[in-house]
């Protein structure tokens, strides 16, 4: 036994026994990936990207919560669903980069990083292609609460309908994860109501959230080609048609909490670009250069 | 005689969720299938969540199991569809799960999602002390397929495995 590592010690020199990192491994191991006949690889990826990168995005967001939520067990929640998402975004990376491996950032040849690892750690900000409601800065817990509140509902309405895709791997992600947002918008919603019906203080600072966040939501329901075209394929879902039905949900929690309906205009993109086409707030340019930057000091890492 | 598939379906029936020791993967329902083509074992499993760390372990625990029981060549392959569903966990999985003190999950929703505003109620007993009264602290607890109640008679916390 080599007394110089505590590890060592405890895992009695077998390195077998490492939970992690005893070997590269796939998310879709044994998945059949081929990209449905009639459909466009890259088109298929730039989707799952769009999709993926909302929840990667938004549960690095979630996890900057970790030790900072008012009770452990909210804490400990924000870290579930956090990692849902991840778990989310890790599989929808991975089918991106099997649809197109063009996708992919360049890594030293040998470089043992995963295609989604580097889909996550070696892309710059005006590659990302989330909705800009996923990235903006963390605020009180009511920010979380509503953020959460407005991305589950429509997130949900969409993977319902995407798990009837001819994307069978977009098909199975999709109904894996209406099962965990299920979870999530029940929590949010709960908060919404908690935090709207309890001292003058937490209704004050839910309504500020919520007109806060508002002009981003319409993002989430708003439609961009690539999407339009998957969804003329039968893969991919048109954001838009779920706007009615996310509408019906909003109300019904803005009414048991008797919050009104925000009256601010959408936020305009950029020459009409928005995070779906990589035009993003200054936000997740700091955000990533938080999260990439250990990765990219070592782009030949094993972890 | 047993069959090479049977026998390297004993070995992995035998290897337990590293989270939930009590159950084997079997019992949890994750085990999908192990097929044996040439010297080659096939095992396929299915998260039970779409960022279940425990994932990797299993892979690991699995190729490590089959590998000392003489299986040179063993690959692990992820079966995304149908999406793992807690009514698959055994009942012998269920009874192992009250003999640890966790409370076993009911049947799982089907159907349309509706949003559920006021707390889920399930009807459980406290795997302590058998009290039927006790409330939900969080629907997320220790790992990602456990929700956190306590007992109001016995006051003793308690894991519940979801209904997924």
């Amino acid at each position: 036994m080599n007394h110089d590592s505590v590890y060592d010690g405890l895992l009695g020199g077998d390195s077998s026994q490492w939970a992690f990192g005893t070997d590269f491994e796939d998310p879709l191991a044994g998945v059949d990936t081929t990209v449905p006949a009639g459909v466009d690889g890259g088109e298929l990826a730039a989707y799952c990207l769009m999709l993926g990168d909302d929840t990667l995005v938004l549960s690095q967001r979630l996890a900057e919560w970790c030790s900072r939520a008012p009770e452990l067990e909210e804490d400990i929640a924000l870290a579930n669903m956090a990692l849902d998402l991840l778990g989310q975004a890790r599989l929808l990376l991975a089918r991106a980069a099997a649809a197109d491996p063009a996708v992919v950032p360049v890594l030293p040849a040998g470089s043992p990083v995963p295609a989604e690892d580097a889909l996550a750690f070696f892309r710059e900000a005006g590659q990302f292609r989330n909705v800009r409601l996923a990235e903006v800065v963390n605020g009180d817990f009511a920010h979380v609460v509503v953020r959460l509140l407005l991305f589950s509902i429509a997130r949900l309405a969409v993977l319902q309908r995407l798990s009837g895709s001819g994307d069978a791997v977009l098909a199975a992600v999709a109904a894996k994860g209406v099962k965990e947002l299920t979870y999530h918008r029940d929590w949010a919603g709960r908060w919404f109501l908690t935090l709207a019906q309890g001292t003058e203080e937490s209704r004050k600072r839910l309504v500020s959230a919520l007109e806060q966040l508002w002009p981003l939501r319409d993002e989430l329901v708003t439609a961009h080609p690539v999407e339009l075209s998957l969804a003329a394929a039968g893969v991919g879902v048109d954001p838009a048609g779920v706007r009615d039905e996310t509408d019906a949900v909003l109300d019904q929690v803005l009414a048991v909490a008797e919050v009104d309906r925000p009256q601010r205009a959408p936020l305009a993109g950029i020459g009409g670009r928005t995070g779906r086409d990589g035009m993003h707030t200054e936000a997740l340019s700091r955000m990533l250069a938080e999260m990439q930057v250990v990765a990219r000091a070592h782009p030949s890492g094993r972890w | 005689m047993v069959s090479l598939r049977e026998r390297a379906a004993a070995v992995a029936g035998t290897v337990r969720d590293p989270e939930m020791p009590m159950l084997t993967l079997a019992d949890l329902g994750v085990l999908r299938d192990t097929e044996v083509d040439g010297e080659v074992v096939v095992v396929s499993i299915t998260p039970t969540y779409s960022g279940c760390p425990a994932m990797a372990t299993m892979r690991d625990d699995l190729v490590h199991r089959l590998t000392d029981a003489g299986f040179p060549r063993v690959e692990v392959r992820v079966v995304l569809s149908p999406a793992w569903s807690s009514d698959w966990i055994t009942e012998h999985g269920r009874a192992e799960l009250r003999a640890a003190g966790l409370s076993a999950p009911g049947p799982a929703k089907k159907g349309p999602v509706g949003l559920t505003l006021s707390p889920t109620r399930r009807a459980l007993t406290c795997p302590r002390c058998g009290s039927a009264r006790t409330e939900v602290i969080s629907e997320f607890g220790a790992t990602a397929c456990k929700a956190l109640y306590r007992c109001v008679d016995c006051f003793e916390p308690f894991d519940h495995v979801k209904e997924i």
